[in-house]
């Protein structure tokens, strides 16, 4: 079911071409458990699940069904998938056998008895999760803590992103929508280094400093004629789409529709303090944006280019006047947002975890969230904001479900516009 | 290369109930964008809700398709209203981040489990179209079972009504803007595009116009989701932002201030689409380009953004359109 509905333009084309039929078809080939430990497959339609243990699939676990005049009792395969395959649509209760547990230290989440529905679909699946019983023991504000931690590092990592997507924007006027796949750009570089056989930790610095390069290319090939053809800032944009298009399909040319990993992705979570508990990958990931942006913010405040950029963001005519050599700013500006995209990428791609052509489309809307918060065109508004994102993304999922908690950043986006439109460290000036 | 299947298959894309809702949507595009200059990348918002409103009236709510299809229009002049109060006074740029991000809260929440029973989430809504009850739009299907038209352009009974009631939808959107654009009111809207404070000047309530183009716009980009919906099933996989960008493509490729450009726009997207994607998996097979079949099937999408992006530096008006109407006026 998933695959239909994630193969995001794939799927809208083949909804187009071969219609609804193929997508009945589709559906029933998706869910068909080839593996699984199936009774009453010649039933049409069919209750199905999978029982994990902390994530791990358990084999062997007895199910039962019982509802609408109908029982049926089957066992899970070894991937922890069960099949059930049931006369009518209706309404049924689905038991989990605790005996059948490998410990009875285990709690079912949700209890062990639970009722399922059928809607549209043929298939109704139910899972069953199953953890240590004191795990829900952790308290609310421990809770919270951890949540603000995994925030401040996805905030870090969006930051990154943001800081040079806002200075592109306050340089240049654009709106950059091909940023995500500068990140994309950064993690599959690195992927492709590792593949040859480097270590990860040449293969980053060789990956952001192929990162920069692009940068480079894309403004001395794309952005600096078009500036000089004298196109607006909306065609810019719209032009930033169409590369943000390209870019994304040619890497899905070169590396596919599926999930590549980088080394080290799966590094194990050290209890630290509380709930807390970070990989060795989460911390070095931090450490990494956090000298990264004070770099950068150095190079900022401090140095001469620095010095320039800011100049060029208030006023590039009064810049130009003044002897800055805006073009080469602008040039070095592309570099340094594309390198630091690059890194944002391949940290994304370990908080993720995993390479996808789109990734960068994933979070291109979070770091627009982010600059918009912070102040369209001010660097380190856009790191304020990219924190406030990565929190409130993060422990928003404490109060509603974790599927809509992007939704929390994306509304952020709205309402901010409303109220403030300058964001929060913009100066303010009329964008009506 | 099987030239004869390559043509008859592009030939096919030149009318489809997907061509026709590309159209329509596109239509509310040049009505947003094209005349009244407003950045809406949302138009996969409204498409959503259009066909998700004509789905979920028909089986939450039970109504007939008629009524499903109106609460569809409904639909999108709400979200209009909504997205057009808070962001109509801001600049250009920042209304199309708005507006797409607006567009991604509303396929996200069809696709969360939270609200799976009225949505179906990720599986998205079917069965609607024909009813149990004889209330479906299908089931008001004036055509006969049997097979309609000629050669490549052979439909059934289902898929031609579908494209009748497209066409008829097309038609009166097409003559609705045709008509807006030659009256007073389509003046003021293309002086709000070329020049806002002039004509804020002139004592006009440029907030209410610009809410008046956004409201009748989306109401075209709904319709287009109805039409798409009324083939088809709804899923949140389909109104993803690439949808926008490909109704963009269509609309800047006939041209943004044009009324035909959009219809004609989104006819050659499609057949172009269809003529690559059986073109270059030709040449996959046949091995005169050394790629696999998905890889071919992904170099059309790469032609597509190289394509809107030369057309957005070389021929910003569009085939059809005028240079003096450029729309890129800032």
């Amino acid at each position: 079911m998933k695959f239909l509905s994630t193969s995001k333009p794939q799927g809208l084309l083949k909804i187009i071409i071969f219609g609804i039929v193929s997508l009945f078809v589709g559906l029933g080939l998706a869910i068909t458990p080839a593996n699984a430990d199936a009774v009453g497959e010649e039933f049409p339609d069919a209750v199905t699940g999978n029982v994990r243990i902390e994530g791990e699939p358990v084999q062997g676990v007895g199910i039962s069904l019982q509802g609408e005049g109908y029982s049926a009792q089957t066992v899970t395969d070894e991937r922890g998938r069960y099949f059930i395959g049931v006369p009518v649509r209706g309404v049924y209760s689905v038991t989990i056998d605790e005996s059948t547990l490998p410990s009875s230290e285990f709690g079912v989440e949700g209890g062990a008895t639970q009722e399922v529905e059928f809607g549209r679909s043929d298939r109704v699946v139910k899972n069953f999760f199953i953890g240590e019983a004191a795990r829900d023991e952790t308290s609310i504000f421990d809770q919270i803590v951890s949540r603000v931690i995994y925030g401040i590092n996805f905030g870090l990592m969006l930051g990154l992103a943001a800081v040079g997507l806002s200075l592109v924007f306050g340089t240049t006027g654009l709106s950059n929508f091909a940023h995500g796949e500068m990140v994309t750009f950064g993690a599959v570089a690195t992927f492709l280094l590792v593949s040859t056989g480097l270590p990860i930790w040449i293969a980053i610095p060789l990956g952001v400093a192929l990162s920069a390069g692009f940068g480079w290319a894309l403004d001395a090939g794309l952005f600096r004629p078009v500036r000089k053809k004298g196109l607006g800032i909306v065609q810019l944009m719209i032009v930033s789409i169409g590369l943000s298009l390209m870019l994304r399909y040619v890497i899905q040319f070169f590396i596919g529709g599926g999930t590549l990993q980088l080394p080290g992705f799966d590094s194990p979570k050290i209890p630290l303090f509380g709930a807390v508990a970070l990989s060795v990958t989460d911390m070095v990931s931090m450490s990494l944006s956090i000298v990264v942006i004070g770099a950068f913010a150095f190079w900022l405040l401090k140095s001469k280019t620095g010095k320039a950029t800011r100049a060029i963001s208030d006023n590039p005519d009064l810049a130009a006047a003044s002897g800055i050599d805006v073009d080469r700013v602008i040039r070095i500006v592309w570099i340094i947002a594309a390198a630091m995209a690059g890194l944002a990428g391949v940290l994304w791609a370990y908080f993720r975890p995993g390479i996808k052509w789109d990734m960068g489309t994933q979070i291109l809307l979070l770091i627009f969230a982010a600059v918009v918060l912070g102040g369209l065109g001010t660097a380190f508004g856009a790191l304020l904001g990219a924190l406030i994102v990565g929190i409130l993304i993060e422990t928003s999922g404490l109060l509603i479900p974790a599927d809509l908690k992007y939704v929390a950043a994306l509304v952020v986006l709205i309402v901010v516009l409303l109220v403030r439109p300058q964001g929060l460290l913009g100066r303010k000036q009329r964008i009506g | 290369m099987d030239w004869g299947s390559i043509l008859g298959n592009t030939i096919q894309a030149f009318l489809t109930p997907t061509t026709i809702a590309f159209a329509l949507a596109a239509l509310g595009l040049a009505m947003h964008f094209g005349f009244a200059g407003l950045l809406n990348f949302g138009i996969a918002g409204f498409m959503a809700i259009g066909g998700y409103g004509y789905a979920i009236s028909v089986l939450t709510f039970g109504l007939p398709w008629w009524g499903g299809m109106l609460m569809g229009v409904v639909g999108s002049i709400l979200f209009a209203i909504v997205l057009g109060l808070p962001t109509l006074r801001l600049r250009g740029d920042y209304l199309a981040i708005v507006t797409i991000a607006a567009a991604e809260i509303a396929r996200l929440l069809f696709l969360t489990t939270a609200f799976t029973d009225v949505t179906g989430s990720a599986d998205g809504l079917f069965g609607f179209n024909s009813r149990p009850d004889g209330s479906g739009f299908q089931n008001a299907n004036p055509f006969p079972v049997g097979e309609y038209g000629f050669g490549p352009l052979t439909f059934n009974n289902q898929t031609i009504w579908v494209l009748t009631f497209g066409i008829a939808i097309l038609g009166i959107c097409v003559w609705l803007l045709w008509t807006l654009m030659r009256s007073p009111w389509g003046r003021v809207i293309k002086g709000i595009r070329e020049d806002e404070d002039a004509v804020r000047a002139l004592g006009k309530n440029v907030f209410a116009y610009k809410m008046q183009a956004l409201v009748i716009g989306g109401v075209f980009g709904g319709l287009g989701g109805i039409v798409f919906a009324a083939f088809s099933n709804v899923s949140p996989g389909v109104f993803v932002t690439s949808l926008t960008f490909f109704i963009w493509t269509s609309l800047l490729l006939g041209g943004a201030a044009t009324i035909f450009g959009p219809v004609i726009g989104a006819i050659i997207f499609w057949v172009l689409q269809a003529f690559l994607a059986n073109f270059l998996s030709q040449l996959a097979v046949s091995g005169i380009l050394p790629v696999s079949t998905t890889q071919a099937s992904t170099l059309r999408f790469v032609l597509v953004g190289l394509g809107l992006m030369l057309l957005v530096i070389y021929r910003p008006q569009g085939i059809f359109g005028d240079k003096r109407e450029l729309t890129f006026v800032k």
